[in-house]
């Protein structure tokens, strides 16, 4: 039946009939796709690919915010960022800061990720409390945490005075400035990446847990012997999202403290603040453009280790697996 | 990978996904441990986390309505003061906040819309047109994802000037028309949502390309469009950095916030009245969408 079908159809293109409504419909199925996503290519390369290019061309002149372009000085712009203490500085406060947010968060958001994966009463509820956070804008995140760590009549400190302790020095210190800052990005963001985690966790075969519980698994160890590795996935797509985060963290810093980019000793000054800085406020557009290339390549470099350390734990899953199977 | 796969099938995010089997139902097992009811130890962390995402905007409203006296006591009142209206008053003098809120509402509108539109379009052709270059070119979506914006602020900066454009709403809109992380994740939804014949059978019957995405795609791609729509929306509103460049006499809420603690005397109840202020249009977003959200960042974690 099919074949005696198909053979009309077969015979077509031997005898083309190039009506002008067929090849208006050939040319719209070869043309559609193209069109359809040319506004991405178009509008992304005016806006996105030719300022980064754009960026490595200002870095090689003199450029200044209102006189304009300079002198043509090669590499010069990148050696003095280099040479700056300033900026290897901010990449210190940048790395001190990510890590004080990005590790607590994690071991806080697997904690209450575990939580959450159970068989709660008003399950909505609780994920909406946990996701308030996330829909303050970091713009006010900063200014009420920025008073809850004020040095004189702060939240923090006032609670400490009365248990008899000392007010620390939360904007001039540089560990406590950062512990501050990070505290901003923690409340914003655990419960979001909470969610990301409870979602991973629910995807885990159920059938998977009671075979443990049978085999007289405890819930830590079901916990780690099999939802964490079942997480891993998504565990390095929070890591990945939360680091590109957190090299370009600025709104945080940049409203710590309003007069000075980054406090009086540029103690908790990130380099994006510093690009800010240099650009804007220095009005040195040359070098702030050799520090975006810089912080372009740090985020490759640091995107390619992430890649390779996260490739590496996935080949280690299997000891895991084994170790676990040895015990039943 | 077949990990992130299954989760596509996580309930109430409504789409089965990629391997096609079955997951069993949660409520399916009766017999283990961890699908009972917990106890109260679960409810008292869950309240200990309530309250620490609530305190700090509790806190704020406190201090913004009792006034500065509040910040000097050893402990904190605890139940609101009659300043707040006062407040309210005086942040709408210090800044312009109507015209900065109604800024913010076109500018993460206009993108919100654009973003949604374009990604839809272009996810669709990734995901079920055949062209030549499909692949490369998907990959430089892929690629594009990693590069951040703020890198290229200094000749955008540059080439707003050039234009004219300092001050005007279009310098903050037009760089953000299209993102390469919508087009991806429309393309990772409509994969999986549409089924091929669909697309084929409506070739046949004589549908134009447009006609076939007008009435196949668009109706599939909704749910996925409803969350783009939302997290662009958020993201737009609340970025800060580049609208405080290039829109400084022209503020959106976020700019004009930022602006209140760099008046020359600073009230903190003020600036702390504001930031409560500019949570509130969020906040009523949030609680008439936050299922949806929700549901959204759940499915973020499946197609991430």
């Amino acid at each position: 039946m099919t074949a005696t079908l198909n053979r009309p159809v077969r015979k077509q293109p031997v005898k083309p009939r190039t009506t002008f409504r067929r090849r208006l419909s050939k040319w719209d199925m070869k043309a559609s796709p193209y069109l359809y996503i040319s506004p991405f290519f178009i509008l992304f390369g005016i806006t996105g690919l030719f300022p980064l290019v754009y960026t490595f061309w200002v870095s090689l002149h003199e450029w200044h915010l209102i006189m304009g372009k300079g002198d043509f000085v090669g590499l010069q712009n990148f050696a003095n960022v280099l040479g700056d203490d300033r900026f290897w500085g901010s990449l210190f406060n940048t790395f001190s800061i990510f890590l004080l947010s990005a590790i607590p968060q994690l071991i806080v958001a697997v904690f209450l990720a575990a939580v959450l994966d159970q068989h709660l009463r008003a399950k909505t509820f609780w994920r909406m409390s946990v996701l308030l956070p996330y829909v303050v804008t970091p713009v006010a995140v900063a200014l009420i945490f920025s008073k809850m760590f004020a040095e004189n009549n702060g939240l923090l400190n006032n609670l400490l005075g009365n248990f008899g302790i000392d007010p620390i020095m939360w904007q001039t210190g540089t560990l406590p400035s950062h512990i501050a800052i990070a505290t901003m990005v923690n409340w914003r963001w655990t419960g979001y990446n909470a969610l990301i985690l409870l979602a991973a966790m629910q995807s885990v075969p159920r059938d998977l847990y009671e075979s443990a519980a049978i085999d007289g698994a405890g819930a830590f160890r079901r916990f780690f012997s099999i939802t964490l590795p079942s997480i891993r996935p998504t565990m390095i797509f929070v890591i990945i999202t939360a680091t590109i985060g957190g090299l370009q963290i600025f709104a945080e810093p940049k409203l710590f403290d309003p007069v000075n980019a980054g406090g009086i000793q540029g103690q908790f000054q990130t380099t994006v603040l510093f690009l800010w800085d240099m650009g804007f406020q220095r009005q040195n557009f040359g070098k702030a453009s050799a520090v975006a290339w810089l912080l372009f390549l740090i985020i490759v470099l640091v995107g390619l280790v992430n890649f390779l350390i996260s490739k590496r734990i996935a080949t280690g899953d299997s000891h895991r697996t084994r170790g676990s199977r040895r015990k039943s | 990978m077949s990990v992130l796969q299954r989760a596509g099938a996580v309930p109430g995010t409504g789409t089965v996904s990629g391997s096609g089997k079955p997951v069993p139902k949660r409520r399916g097992v009766r017999s283990f441990g961890s699908d009972r009811r917990p106890g109260f130890l679960t409810y008292g962390i869950l309240l200990v986390f309530l309250f620490c995402s609530a305190y700090p905007l509790w806190w704020s409203i406190l201090i913004g309505s009792n006034g500065n006296p509040a910040l000097g006591m050893e402990w904190p009142p605890l139940l609101p003061g009659g300043r707040f209206w006062t407040n309210v008053a005086e942040v709408m003098n210090t800044v312009p906040f109507w015209k900065a809120l109604g800024n913010s509402v076109i500018i993460s509108g206009t993108i919100t819309i654009s973003v949604v539109i374009f990604s839809t379009l272009a996810g669709y052709a990734f995901a079920k047109l055949r062209f030549k270059g499909r692949g490369v070119l998907m990959v430089a979506v892929i690629a594009t994802m990693a590069i951040p914006t703020q890198l290229g602020i200094i000749p955008l900066f540059m080439v707003m000037q050039k234009l004219g454009w300092t001050g005007e709403l279009g310098a903050v809109i037009v760089p953000g028309l299209v993102t390469a992380f919508g087009v991806f994740f429309m393309r990772q939804y409509l994969v999986d949502v549409i089924p091929d014949e669909l697309i084929e059978s409506a070739r046949m019957d004589g549908a134009s390309m447009l006609g076939t995405f007008r009435h196949v795609a668009l109706p599939a791609a909704r749910p996925a469009m409803a969350i783009l729509g939302l997290f662009t929306f958020m993201t737009a509103w609340t970025d800060f950095m580049w609208p405080m460049l290039v829109l400084a006499g022209n503020p959106t809420i976020q700019v004009a916030l930022s602006q209140l603690q760099s008046a020359r005397y600073v009230d903190y109840s003020i600036v702390l009245t504001g930031a409560i202020l500019a949570t509130i249009p969020l906040l009523i977003l949030f609680i008439a969408a936050g299922k949806q959200l929700i549901s959204g960042i759940m499915q973020g974690a499946v197609k991430g």
